[in-house]
């Protein structure tokens, strides 16, 4: 293959699902932030600005509402992760050595990114964080919503009040993980528009 | 709790109410410019607001799916009790009613075949049950504390009410009201409650009486209960109608 020639990085599933996850992942966690200024964990509250609803039951039904499509795209994207390979051959193998290694390049600004079909350690790292975190967000969500019928879901993180606390920081470690994406698309912004078009100009 | 039951208060006054809702539609004005971000046209406002609503009436359905009637809500040791429990209503503590409990009657209504009026003294004397549960708010935060009264399907049986029936509704003596589907009703830790903490129900608690449902949200178990009716057409609630999820059920 030469260099400049076009190639594929991004399948056309991975990238709907990849915005169809963005904008549900927004309403969730704006509208999560709504719900949470009713009775704030701790000692701070989100602006009402960066909130979705304009009160506490508009925030519970955009909550409720994008729940349904945060989950039925998930489902569809692990699945397909799972079955096509996608996840083994894009996120494995994958090393804290690495890891570490790629991270304390970024922070240098030497980050490899001059094959963008390869995800390097740190990235890996990150998708596969915020797979993991979107499915405790979806798991504590689901003991906070129905603690009762879900009772023995709940036992494995401390019940109702457990899952609120895993539910925040969960939320948390997903904003802080897209905080970092954006940045780093920002950065190197010829990522921006293969995540439509799927395609990559291998560079020199 | 007492910071919360304030932010409650904050929320909730009726004339915030208002400002409240109009500041719902014009935030779901923004989103609606962003959903035509990613290609997802919603044209305006008010279309918004109908499939919010349209989807809070799904998750009615799937909540009254998923609801089993014989699971049960866990049970808690009297030491693990919230003391104090806090206090929730849409007015402040300094507003709370003094039924008088000499001339209460708890009427009845609907589709139930025995419709005499209730005395508290009638309804002491029936088998009493008692729970300590853990009460969620609809707000995030929760609390447990002990109720004792009347297992509520036993009073429904007792009363002839029409058990195929769809809803049973509250009307309270603070003007609140509330109702709730017929499985929910029937399910055996939802009590007719006229003690907490062994003790008669204090006004701030709802005397003479609040339906203690643990396996619903806080705002679905109303208090100071002065007549319960039986239909097949939802009666809605005082909460619901501004927007809460109906079933709001654990």
């Amino acid at each position: 293959m030469k260099q400049g020639d076009w190639v594929k990085v991004h399948p056309l599933v991975v990238r709907v699902c990849h915005w169809v996850n963005a904008f549900a992942v927004l309403m969730m966690i704006t509208s999560g932030w709504q719900i949470y200024n009713a009775s704030p964990l701790f000692g701070f509250v989100f602006p009402d600005a960066i909130t979705l609803g304009g009160w506490l039951a508009g925030g519970i039904q955009w909550h409720f509402a994008a729940m349904w499509l945060l989950a039925a795209n998930g489902l569809v994207y692990v699945a397909y992760g799972i079955v096509s390979g996608h996840f083994r051959r894009r996120l494995l193998p994958i090393s804290p050595g690495a890891v570490f290694r790629d991270v304390a390049n970024a922070f240098r600004g030497k980050l490899a990114h001059e094959d963008l079909t390869v995800y390097n350690a740190a990235q890996r790292a990150a998708y596969l964080a915020l797979i993991v975190a979107l499915c405790v967000l979806v798991a504590s969500g689901l003991v906070i919503w129905k603690p009762v019928q879900l009772h023995w879901l709940g036992r494995f993180m401390g019940d109702y009040e457990g899952a609120r606390l895993l539910h925040f920081f969960a939320m948390s470690a997903v904003a802080l993980i897209v905080l970092v994406h954006v940045l780093m698309v920002v950065l190197v912004p010829r990522t921006f528009p293969s995540m439509f078009t799927g395609r990559v100009r291998r560079s020199a | 709790m007492k910071k919360m039951g304030e932010r409650f208060l904050l929320h909730r006054t009726p004339k915030v109410a208002n400002l409240e809702r109009r500041l719902f539609l014009r935030q779901g004005l923004s989103v609606g410019a962003l959903a035509l971000l990613s290609g997802c046209a919603i044209s305006d406002d008010e279309s918004v607001q109908k499939a919010l609503s349209a989807m809070s009436n799904w998750n009615d359905r799937v909540q009254g799916w998923l609801f089993d009637p014989s699971r049960l809500a866990p049970e808690f040791p009297e030491s693990a009790i919230t003391k104090p429990f806090p206090f929730n209503a849409y007015y402040g503590i300094d507003e709370v009613i003094d039924v008088d409990g000499g001339g209460y009657k708890l009427q009845l209504a609907g589709r139930i075949r025995e419709k005499k009026p209730w005395t508290l003294p009638e309804l002491y004397a029936l088998p009493q049950v008692s729970q300590v549960t853990r009460h969620i708010c609809v707000e995030g935060w929760s609390a447990i504390g002990k109720w004792s009264g009347v297992r509520f399907s036993d009073f429904l049986q007792r009363v002839g009410a029409d058990l195929s029936a769809k809803y049973v509704g509250f009307n309270c003596a603070d003007d609140y009201y509330s109702s709730i589907d017929m499985a929910t009703a029937l399910h055996p830790q939802t009590v007719l409650a006229f003690r907490y903490a062994d003790e008669l129900l204090p006004p701030k608690y709802g005397f003479p009486m609040k339906l203690r449902i643990p396996t619903k949200l806080g705002f679905k178990n109303p208090k100071h209960i002065t007549e319960i009716f039986v239909s097949d057409t939802n009666p809605g609630g005082y909460w619901e109608d501004k927007g809460y999820n109906w079933f709001s059920g654990s």
